[in-house]
């Protein structure tokens, strides 16, 4: 049986995971600078080891109010297509292994922004897991309206 | 490569490194046929690769080089002239050792590279002024014991009296005679420097300095500056190593990895607040950062290194093409990230050669235009405005609009009643499109209509931008900005509200201070401007452009900025320093806003955003105004006054003028941020809600709307309320002081005139912003009292 390993993280009490080969590494910062202007899902911009990344703000992706980045925040760095761009959220969780067989496409009654962002639904003991569409959680000019 | 010795590999990069010099200094000994140095260096690089060869046993690359060592010992020694056809042999045996070089990286093996035939071409050369002589056909190489120089007489090139004379040192390496050097500083005379050597073959067993510092015959500051030039200098050769690039990324790297955990360490010392170990934590801190700096800085290389194979090209080109070419370099030293050097290269060789091939003419039809016989093609690098621009400019017959607006009709880029609106730079830009090629016939340089957009595509990859200007008769001008990435620059870091930004220093002119006192904020109309000497200076507010929350007037500062050859104002909080920062590129997510040409990282680790000085001019309206401004002085200046100033713009097929006083400002907006508000069109404008009319609709003169991305606009603004009056262009400014003028009859207008040749509506504007806003001009009064 076909399994994949997920990296898993908290947004707003919610679990969500995105595979573990599209992560490049997993870190807490706490200093963003602002980028005026930007979309609002940019939440600032970091530096890692002399590359600036940009935090893209899951909450605001999620259509939530954006997090206020005071204090160290956790930064899911995902590898891109040829830049890293990090994820702000909440908690990390564990690396799991899922087999395909608990997987189901997201429930019906997920609308909203955050339908636009799952691809599955992961059924883990006691909790769900939602999988997260890379691209598509990194793309800050997609409307959140 | 694997299973080739280091001492192979050095040999090969060494000597690709002669090859390059050998390439440039023999095109440059065509020029100055005459010059010993430059035959003595020359012929100093092959000796020492075939002296090389014969050691590591390549016995076809040494034959080859000893074959063009022979010919140029024989320029050397003045037994034959240099002539462009010596020049070309020996061109073609050096690409002949380069493909053996080649060979041997790759395969290891020489044997697969057919040297004969420049052999041939080299005995060929030789004989060709004294006829003598058998050109003898080369025999198989011998085993590679054989191969070393000892047996080299029986290579097959005939003639041999000097090969293995190696040139004398230049005098410059040996060591010049302290007297001497104090003599040519002026430090002492000629008649004591000679009685000192005197005294000293006499048996004075001190040393010449001494005698004469003894005597007071010279300062001792004097001897010790001649001692310390005496000791030869470190060449480059010994004051520079070879550094593996691989290696250079991967200490990179560790820097960053180590500014991290220093940032962490730093974090932890501060909670624990012990002052010994937050001071040394702040040491490791600056250590880092210099650390930092300095690796980034190895990766800077001069653009030279990808310009030095150019000569060698336009010689080649025009050669073969019966063109005369001299290549002119300025800026070679500006300094650019490797990586952005090698995406740099092919693009440039590119433009050089289309320069060539198309951009200069033959010398009959330079003559028949006026113009010398030589064509010059100029290759110009340096800094601006936060990036590097490199341009290729010729002399030559300029691009033909016509042709090239033609052709992108024909191709279906263009639609025939765009052309006569277009810019006649955007029309030139049409050659950048793929599949686009005015060139009459093709040639095997270019003509194909491959190569602009690939030239295009490849900057546009790194982040930079192609553009190119172009006068008929005189030259074209190819420009390639490339952006800041990786490059460093002097910056000068700003504060706004809680944040810090970069400003890149060559945009900068000026900084003033603004106590509100002495030097003062004032307002046109609203506008925020600056009297710098005299002349008003249009300010720009950092904290409004970013959104922020606007400040006071008061304490603070003007960076008196130059873009675009414009020159404006930007009102920041504070001005820190100026400091060397490295350019990060910016993500690509954020590139849209236009507002940042990269982000670096500050000193104190954070990000910093580097701010874009031409957009932001741009984004604040000032090009436009600037502009009108211009078009308004010069029609001034044209004119002696008294008559009445009109903007003429174009409606449709009419021309419509609108007296310049009563013109605030002209925009152009993109045609996506026009909105509806009820069955109105309207644009949010500075913070307001900005009514639309559009003249066509108004004077009726519905015709077929022109579809660009933005719409031109007149802007009319009294008592803080402002319309916008939407034209399909704007045409001139004209002064009108005609006779032929009849009163309107249509609705809309107050009448009709001639203006430049042509009949020209006069615009009703108060009709027309009544049209746009019924209520303008009854509540201006109160605004008015308001405000007062």
């Amino acid at each position: 049986m076909a399994s994949r390993q997920f990296a898993t993280f908290e947004v707003a009490g919610q679990l969500f995971g995105v595979e573990v080969h599209t992560v490049q590494e997993v870190l807490s910062y706490n200093e963003y600078t602002p980028v005026p202007l930007a979309p609002a899902a940019v939440g600032g911009l970091f530096n890692l080891r002399g590359q600036v990344i940009a935090a893209v703000d899951l909450r605001v992706q999620l259509g939530l109010v954006r997090q206020a980045l005071k204090g160290p925040v956790m930064n899911v760095i995902l590898r891109g297509d040829g830049e890293p761009v990090s994820l702000l959220v909440d908690k990390i969780g564990e690396v799991v292994d899922l087999e395909d067989e608990t997987f189901e496409p997201p429930p019906d009654t997920l609308s909203g922004p955050t339908r636009e962002l799952v691809v599955g639904t992961f059924k883990l003991d006691g909790r769900l897991m939602l999988a997260l569409d890379v691209n598509q959680a990194v793309d800050t000019y997609r409307a959140t309206t | 490569m694997e299973d080739l010795g280091e001492i192979v590999g050095e040999f090969l990069m060494e000597s690709h490194e002669n090859l390059d010099q050998i390439d440039r200094d023999l095109v440059s000994l065509e020029q100055e046929p005459n010059s010993r140095d430059l035959i003595s260096r020359i012929f100093r690089a092959i000796h020492t690769i075939k002296g090389t060869s014969g050691f590591l046993a390549f016995s076809r690359l040494e034959k080859l080089a000893h074959g063009g060592e022979s010919l140029l010992s024989r320029l050397r020694d003045g037994v034959q002239p240099v002539t462009p056809e010596t020049i070309t042999v020996l061109l073609v045996t050096i690409d002949g050792v380069r493909a053996l070089l080649s060979s041997i990286e790759e395969k290891g093996t020489e044997d697969e590279v057919d040297i004969d035939s420049i052999l041939v071409k080299v005995n060929a050369q030789m004989n060709a002024p004294t006829a003598a002589a058998p050109a003898a056909a080369p025999a198989a190489a011998p085993a590679a014991a054989e191969a070393a120089p000892a047996p080299e007489g029986e290579a097959p090139v005939q003639l041999d009296e000097t090969p293995k004379r190696v040139a004398p040192e230049p005098v410059a390496e040996q060591r010049q005679p302290l007297g001497q050097i104090l003599v040519e500083a002026g430090a002492a005379q000629p008649v004591d420097v000679s009685s000192a050597l005197q005294q000293q073959i006499e048996g004075d067993e001190r040393k010449l300095g001494t005698i004469l510092l003894e005597e007071g015959k010279t300062q001792p500051a004097a001897v010790s500056e001649a001692l310390q030039a005496q000791t030869p200098k470190r060449s480059i050769a010994d004051s520079a190593i070879r550094v593996d690039v691989d290696l250079l990324d991967t200490l990179l790297n560790m820097v960053g990895e180590l500014v991290l955990a220093r940032n962490q360490l730093v974090r932890g010392v501060m909670e624990i607040g012990d002052a010994t170990l937050v001071r040394s934590a702040q040491r490791l801190g600056m250590i880092t950062s210099e650390l930092q700096a300095g690796i980034m800085k190895t990766r800077m290389q001069p653009i030279e290194h990808i310009w030095s194979k150019l000569p060698r090209v336009v010689r080649d080109l025009s050669n073969s093409l019966g063109k005369q070419v001299e290549l002119v370099m300025q800026g070679k030293d500006t300094e650019l990230d490797r990586s952005l050097l090698e995406a740099v290269k092919d693009p440039l060789t590119h433009l050089v050669r289309n320069a060539v091939d198309h951009g200069i003419e033959d010398p009959e039809r330079r003559t028949a235009s006026g113009k010398g016989p030589v064509g010059t093609l100029t290759l110009r690098a340096y800094h601006e405005g936060g990036h590097v621009a490199v341009e290729v400019a010729d002399d030559g017959a300029g691009l033909d609009v016509d042709r090239i607006a033609q052709k992108a009709v024909e191709k279906g880029l263009l639609r025939p009643e765009q052309v006569p609106n277009m810019d006649k730079r955007d029309i030139m830009a049409m050659v950048f499109q793929p599949g686009f090629s005015t060139a009459a016939k093709v040639t095997n340089v270019s003509g194909r209509g491959v190569g602009m957009d690939v030239v295009k595509t490849n900057i546009e990859n790194i982040g930079g931008a192609v553009s190119v200007d172009s006068t008929p008769g005189e030259g074209t001008v190819w420009r390639l900005t490339i952006p800041l990435t990786l490059a460093i620059i002097q910056a000068l870091t700003v504060d706004c509200g809680d944040q810090r930004y970069v400003v890149p220093q060559v945009a900068v002119l000026e900084l003033v201070f603004i106590d509100g006192n002495t030097t003062k904020v004032e307002y046109a109309s609203g506008a925020p401007v600056y009297r710098l000497r005299g002349k008003l200076l249009p300010l720009v507010r950092l904290d409004r452009a970013l959104g922020f929350e606007v400040g006071g007037d008061q304490g603070v500062y003007i960076m008196v900025l130059q873009a675009d050859g414009r020159r404006f104002g930007l009102v920041v909080d504070r001005v820190l320093n100026t400091e060397e920062v490295v350019v990060k590129a910016l993500n690509t997510r954020l590139k849209d806003i236009g507002l940042y040409a990269g982000a670096t990282i500050l000193g104190d680790g954070k990000v910093g955003l580097i701010l874009d000085v031409s957009s932001l001019a741009r984004r604040s309206h000032l090009a436009v105004d600037s502009e009108r401004e211009n078009v308004v002085a010069n029609s001034r200046a044209a004119a002696g006054g008294g008559t009445e100033r009109l903007l003429v713009t174009a409606v449709g097929e009419r021309r419509v003028a609108i007296p310049l006083d009563t013109v605030t400002r002209l925009e152009e907006f993109p045609r996506d941020r026009l909105e509806h508000a009820g069955s109105r069109e309207v644009v949010q404008y500075r913070g307001q809600i900005l009514p639309l009319v559009r003249l066509s609709h108004l004077l009726g003169a519905y015709g077929e709307e022109i579809e660009g991305d933005t719409v031109s606009v007149v802007v009319y603004s009294e008592g803080g309320k402002s319309v916008a009056l939407v034209v399909d262009r704007i045409v001139d400014i004209a002064e009108n002081s005609t006779t032929a003028r009849r009163d309107a009859e249509e609705d809309g207008l107050v009448g009709t005139a001639v203006i430049q040749q042509r009949v020209t509506e006069l615009l009703d504007v108060r009709r027309a912003i009544l049209a746009a806003d019924p209520n303008f001009y009854n509540d201006t009064m109160d605004d008015m009292l308001v405000e007062a």
